[in-house]
C-alpha cells in the first residue's frame, strides 16, 4: 500500500503549495490592488486612526480632531469658524472624502507623506503615537473675518492679496457651509452633506477660486494697462478721441454709458466715472490680440493658478470679432474671471507692474514642529513696467478720491480701487454682479490688494453699485490688513 | 558473547523515544503563543496583557499533561504532532482573543467572545487526547467497531436533522444544540467514519481491487462493488442537500476515495471519484442557491457585489469574499502586526470560518506560508505515520485521517482565499468552536498512538536455547 500512499502524500503537498502559490498571488500580488479598492474602508480608519494635522492661521489652528466613540473611526475632524474657514481648508469628511488642502495635503495632515519619514521613523523607536503634521497657511484671521462678515447674507466673495508677496490674506465665499457637519458618519452626516449638495445657492462652491463672473468695467484696468504698454495712451490727462456715442466696430450698436462727459474724455477721467466708450474704443486700438496678450500676461486663459487649490481658468477669449473685442474690453461679452484673478490683477498694479504667484501655504510643519516646507514668494510675470504701473495707481487712487469708489476711501491712507457692475443673463435679465478691486497703500508700498464681488445686487446698472455694495467690504478687509501692521 | 540481531525495519536496537525532542519543541510552540499574546496586548492597549500570566501558564501546564501521558504512554510516538497542535491550537487561542477585543464585533449584536470558552474546549480537547491514548491502547481494537463506527457516524450526521435537536445556524444545518452547548457532530463524525472505512476497506480491499474489468484502460470495479461507494457519494450529497453543508460533504467523499484508492491501488477509483464528484457539484450546484451564491462569489466577488439584489443571500456573500480578499491584501507580505490590522470588518464568523484572513492581514504572507508550512507538517506526519504503520487497518486509518485533516485545511484556507468556492469549514485548532478543537485533539492523538505503535522497535526474539548450545564451546 506504500506506492498509493506516497502517491497521497504528493497531492497533499500539492494541496499545501496551491494555497501558498494563491496566497503569494494575494497578498503579494494583488496586494496594492486589494489595498487601495475603493470598497476597503482601511485607508480611511486608517486616517481617522490617530488625530489629523491641524490648518493654522495667524499661529492659530482653525481646524481640530475630537476622539468619537465610533469603533470604525475614531477620530472626526472639527472646524473652528468652518463656514469663514471652508473656502480655505476644505473639508475632511469620514465618508465623503475629502477636497481643497484637506485634500491636497493630506500625506501632511494624515502624516502619511514620505516627507514626514524621519518622523514616522523616530516615533517608531520612541512608541510615540503616529500624529499628522500641520499646514501653516499665509491668510490673515482679521482679514478674513472682515470679508467674512462683509459679505453677510450676501452671496459673493472676497481675495485679498499681499502684492509684494503673492500670500494669500483672505478668500472668503457666502453662502457657505460647516465642514463640520458632515465630517462624521453618523445619519446627521449624511443629511447634511445631501442638503447642501441640493442646495440651489450652492454653498459649498468656492466662489473665490472656482466661480467665474463677468468682471465688468474692474478690467477697465486691464484695457488701460494694455493701452499704456502699447503705446496707445502716453499721457493718462489727455483727451482721447473718443466720439459719443462710440459705435462698436462693424455694427450699429451704440455703446452706452451711464456716465455723462465720456466724449474725447481723458484716460484719468474716463477712470473716475467709468467710461465705457473710452475704453471699449481702447480695447479696439490695442487689438485684440495685444489685449489677449496683455490679459493672459495678468493669469487670464491660465487654467494651472495653484494656490495650490487650482483656481478655475479666467477667460480673456483668443478668437473674437473686432465687436466682441471691444465689448470684452469693459469686462462684458466673453470675459470671465474669479475673484482671485481680479485680485492678482490689483496687486500686480500694487506691485508697480510685478505679479507675484498668489499662494495660501506658508508652510508645512511636522508634527514635532520642524519645518518640513517652506513657501517663498515667486514671480509669475510682468504685466506692465513700473511707470506705467505707477500711471495706473494715480487714476485708481483718483476714483477712490473723486471717483465711483469713494465708499473705499480710508483717511489717511492711500487707496486705489475701480468699481464695477457686470451685466449678466439674457438681455441683461438677470441682477447685475457688483465688484470692487482695490489696494491700500503706505509708506513702503501696498500691503494688501482686494477683489470683491456681490452676486445679489439689488441696484442696478450702475457704477454705483459696486461701489455702494462691493466697496465699503474691501474697504472692511484692507483696514483690518492695515491694522494688523 | 551474544549477538543481538535486529531484524525490523524500523530503527536500531534502542530505537530513540524522541521524547526529549518532543519535550524542547513544546517550549518553543508555548513560548511562541505567550510572546503572540503580548505582542497583542502591547499592540491594542501598550501595555502586557493582564491574562499573559494565566494564559502561559495554562498553556503550559495543558502541553506538559499532554506530554507527560504521551511520555508515559506512547513512549515512540512522532515527536512533532504535539508541539504542532499545541502551537496552533495556541496562536489560534491568541487570534481568537484579539479579535474578542474589537470593538466593531463587540458592537455586533450576534457576536460573543469565545477566547474563554475556546480555552475551555482546547483542555477538553487535551483531556480527549488524554483518553484516547490512556483507552486506546492499541488502535487495532477499533477493528472491531468497523460497522458500529457506520452507524454511529451516519446517526451523527443525521443529528442535525433532528427537529429541536438541530440548530440553523447562518443557513448551514450543521450544528446541534445540547443543554447550553452547541456541537457540530459532522466533526466527530469525521474520525468515527474513518474508522469504518479503514475497517471495510481492509476486508474488501482484495475484492475491490481484483474483481475488475479493463476498459480503456481503466480497471472498472464490478456493480456490486460500486455499492459502497455509491452510498457514500449519494450521503455526501445528502449532507450538501439537507444541510446545506459543502465543506462536510466534501471532506467525506474525499477521504472516502483516497483510503478506497490507497487501499485497492487502483488509479480508475480516483477517476471514478473525480467524476462522481463533478456530477454531485453540477447536480447541486443548480439546485442549492447556497451553494450558487457561493460559486458567484467566489468568480468575482466585487463585481457580484454590484449585481446581486440588495438583501439577498448573494450579496452578503459577496460582501464577506471582497472583505476577506480585502484583509488578505492589507496584510501584504509581512502584514500589519497583531492586533492592529482590520480583519473584524469581515463580520460575525471572523472568529470562526474567517480567522485565516486575520493570519493574513496581521501576519502578512509571511505569516501565512508559516502557518500552512504548519498545516503541512502535521499532514506530513501523518502520511509518513501511515507508510510507517505495519497492519494495514493502521496504514488506512492513518491516511485516512491525515487525508482528511489536509482536505479540510485546503478546502478553508482555499475557500478563504477566494481559490475555491467558499464552504464554511473551520480551520483546524485555529478557529473559535468547541466540538472542532476536541475533534482534531482526538485525531492527533489517534495519530500519536498508531505512530507509536508503528515505530515501536519489534521486541527483540527470544534467545533461542539450540542456538545458545550451538556457539558454546564447552570445554
Amino acid at each position: 500500500m506504500n506506492k498509493p500512499l506516497r502517491r497521497i502524500a504528493i497531492f497533499c503537498g500539492i494541496l499545501v503549495l496551491a494555497l501558498m502559490i494563491r496566497d503569494n498571488w494575494l497578498q503579494y500580488v494583488r496586494a496594492d490592488e486589494l489595498n487601495t479598492h475603493k470598497l476597503n474602508k482601511r485607508v480611511e480608519i486608517e486616517r481617522y486612526a490617530h488625530e489629523r494635522g491641524n490648518i493654522i492661521v495667524d499661529g492659530k489652528a482653525v481646524t481640530g480632531s475630537v476622539e468619537t466613540d465610533d469603533s470604525y473611526y475614531k477620530y472626526k475632524r472639527t472646524y473652528t469658524d468652518g463656514p469663514m474657514w471652508a473656502p480655505v481648508t476644505g473639508y475632511a469628511s469620514q465618508v465623503f472624502g475629502a477636497n481643497q488642502i484637506e485634500k491636497l495635503e493630506d500625506g501632511i495632515l494624515s502624516g502619511n507623506s514620505d516627507q514626514l519619514f524621519f518622523d514616522r521613523t523616530m516615533a517608531m523607536f520612541t512608541g510615540d503615537k503616529k500624529k499628522g503634521g500641520n499646514v501653516v497657511t499665509t491668510l490673515n484671521g482679521k482679514a478674513q473675518k472682515a470679508a467674512f462678515e462683509g459679505l453677510g447674507k450676501k452671496k459673493g466673495a472676497v481675495a485679498a492679496i499681499d502684492p509684494k508677496t503673492g500670500r494669500i490674506l483672505a478668500l472668503a465665499s457666502t453662502p457657505s457651509y460647516d465642514p463640520s457637519s458632515f465630517a462624521g458618519r453618523l445619519k446627521d452626516d449624511e443629511k447634511a452633506w445631501v442638503s447642501l449638495n441640493k442646495d440651489t445657492d450652492k454653498p459649498m462652491l468656492n466662489r473665490a477660486l472656482r466661480e467665474t463672473y463677468p468682471p465688468g468695467s474692474t478690467f477697465k484696468v486691464v484695457t488701460a494697462a494694455a493701452a499704456l504698454e502699447n503705446g496707445k495712451v502716453d499721457d493718462i490727462d489727455a483727451p482721447t478721441d473718443t466720439p459719443e456715442p462710440y459705435i462698436l466696430p462693424g455694427t450699429q450698436t451704440p455703446m452706452v454709458n451711464h456716465a455723462s462727459g465720456c466724449e474725447n474724455a481723458s484716460l484719468n477721467r474716463a477712470m473716475e466715472v467709468s467710461c465705457n466708450s473710452v475704453f471699449a474704443k481702447l480695447g479696439d486700438d490695442v487689438t485684440r490680440d495685444k489685449m489677449v496678450e496683455t490679459a493672459e500676461e495678468f493669469g487670464f486663459n491660465n487654467g494651472e493658478i495653484d494656490t495650490p487649490v487650482r483656481a478655475a481658468s479666467s477667460v480673456y477669449d483668443r478668437n473674437m470679432s473686432r465687436d466682441g473685442n471691444a465689448q470684452s474690453s469693459i469686462g462684458q461679452f466673453n470675459t470671465a474671471a474669479t475673484p482671485l484673478q481680479m485680485a492678482m490683477v490689483t496687486a500686480a498694479i500694487a506691485n508697480d507692474g510685478k505679479l507675484m504667484k498668489p499662494y495660501m501655504i506658508d508652510s508645512l510643519v511636522s508634527p514635532d514642529l520642524d519645518t518640513i516646507q517652506q513657501n517663498e514668494p515667486e514671480e509669475m510675470s510682468r504685466p506692465i513696467s513700473a511707470e506705467n504701473a505707477q500711471l495706473l495707481q494715480k487714476m485708481m487712487e483718483n476714483v477712490v478720491e473723486r471717483g465711483t469708489g469713494s465708499n473705499a476711501a480710508i483717511p489717511g491712507v492711500k487707496v486705489g480701487g475701480k468699481t464695477g457692475t457686470a451685466q449678466h443673463g439674457e438681455n441683461n435679465s438677470k441682477n447685475p454682479y457688483a465688484w470692487f478691486i482695490s489696494y491700500a497703500k503706505g509708506a513702503d508700498g501696498s500691503p494688501v490688494a482686494v477683489a470683491v464681488v456681490v452676486e445679489d445686487s439689488e441696484a442696478r446698472r450702475d457704477d454705483i453699485s459696486g461701489g455702494g455694495l462691493a466697496a465699503p467690504i474691501a474697504k472692511a478687509v484692507m483696514k483690518a490688513v492695515l491694522s494688523d501692521k | 558473547m551474544s549477538v543481538v540481531t535486529n531484524t525490523t525495519t524500523i530503527g536500531a536496537i534502542d530505537a530513540p523515544s524522541r521524547r526529549n525532542t518532543e519535550l524542547m519543541l513544546l517550549g518553543f510552540a508555548v513560548a511562541i503563543p505567550v510572546f503572540a499574546y503580548i505582542n497583542v496586548g502591547l499592540a491594542l492597549d501598550g501595555e502586557l496583557p493582564a491574562g499573559v500570566i494565566g494564559y502561559g501558564l495554562g498553556l503550559g501546564l495543558l502541553a506538559g499533561v499532554a506530554h507527560i501521558v504521551v511520555r508515559r504512554f506512547a513512549k515512540y510516538a512522532d515527536p512533532l504532532l504535539l508541539p504542532l497542535a499545541t502551537l496552533l491550537n495556541g496562536l489560534g487561542l491568541v487570534l481568537i482573543w484579539r479579535l474578542d477585543q474589537s470593538p466593531r464585533l463587540m458592537a455586533r449584536s450576534d457576536f460573543a467572545p469565545q477566547a474563554t470558552n475556546q480555552l475551555m474546549y482546547s483542555a477538553l480537547g487535551i483531556a480527549l487526547f488524554v483518553g484516547v491514548l490512556l483507552v486506546l491502547k492499541d488502535h487495532r481494537v477499533l477493528q472491531r467497531f468497523t460497522y458500529i463506527s457506520m452507524a454511529v457516524a451516519m446517526v451523527l450526521l443525521v443529528l442535525p436533522l433532528v427537529p429541536g435537536l438541530g440548530a440553523d445556524v447562518f443557513g448551514a444545518k450543521i450544528w446541534i444544540r445540547v443543554g447550553g452547548f452547541s456541537i457540530q457532530p459532522g466533526e466527530f463524525a469525521k474520525i468515527v467514519i474513518a474508522v469504518f472505512f479503514s475497517g471495510y476497506l481492509m476486508v474488501k480491499r482484495d475484492a475491490l481491487a481484483l474483481a475488475s474489468r479493463r476498459f480503456m484502460g481503466l480497471y472498472l470495479p464490478r456493480g456490486r462493488d460500486l455499492g459502497p461507494i455509491l452510498t457514500i457519494w449519494a450521503m455526501s450529497l445528502l449532507i450538501l442537500v439537507f444541510e446545506n453543508d459543502l465543506g462536510t460533504s466534501l471532506l467525506f467523499f474525499g477521504m472516502f476515495v483516497i483510503m478506497l484508492y490507497v487501499a485497492t491501488e487502483r488509479t480508475s477509483w480516483i477517476v471514478i471519484g473525480l467524476l462522481m464528484s463533478a456530477g454531485g457539484a453540477v447536480v447541486v450546484a443548480s439546485f442549492a442557491s447556497h451553494v450558487q451564491s457561493r460559486v458567484a462569489a467566489w468568480i468575482d466577488p466585487f463585481g457580484c457585489l454590484e449585481t446581486a439584489p440588495a438583501g439577498s443571500n448573494m450579496i452578503n456573500a459577496c460582501d464577506q469574499m471582497t472583505q476577506v480578499l480585502m484583509s488578505f491584501g492589507s496584510g501584504g507580505v509581512i502584514g500589519t502586526g497583531l492586533g492592529q490590522g482590520n480583519s473584524d470588518l469581515i463580520s460575525f464568523a471572523a472568529n470562526s470560518d474567517f480567522i485565516f484572513a486575520t493570519v493574513g492581514e496581521e501576519l502578512g504572507l509571511t505569516g501565512v506560508m508559516a502557518f500552512l508550512l504548519l498545516y503541512g507538517l502535521i499532514i506530513e506526519r501523518g502520511v509518513r505515520t501511515a507508510l510507517a504503520a505495519r497492519d494495514p487497518f493502521g496504514k488506512l486509518f492513518a491516511i485516512g485521517l491525515s487525508g482528511a485533516f489536509a482536505l479540510q485545511v485546503f478546502v478553508v484556507a482555499g475557500g478563504v482565499m477566494g481559490l475555491i468556492p467558499l464552504t464554511g469549514m473551520t480551520m483546524p485548532f485555529l478557529a473559535a468552536g468547541g466540538s472542532s478543537v476536541i475533534a482534531n485533539w482526538a485525531l492527533i492523538g489517534i495519530l500519536i498512538r498508531i505512530s507509536d505503535t508503528a515505530r515501536r522497535p519489534a521486541p527483540a526474539p527470544a534467545p533461542s536455547p539450540d542456538a545458545e548450545m550451538t556457539q558454546v564451546v564447552r570445554p
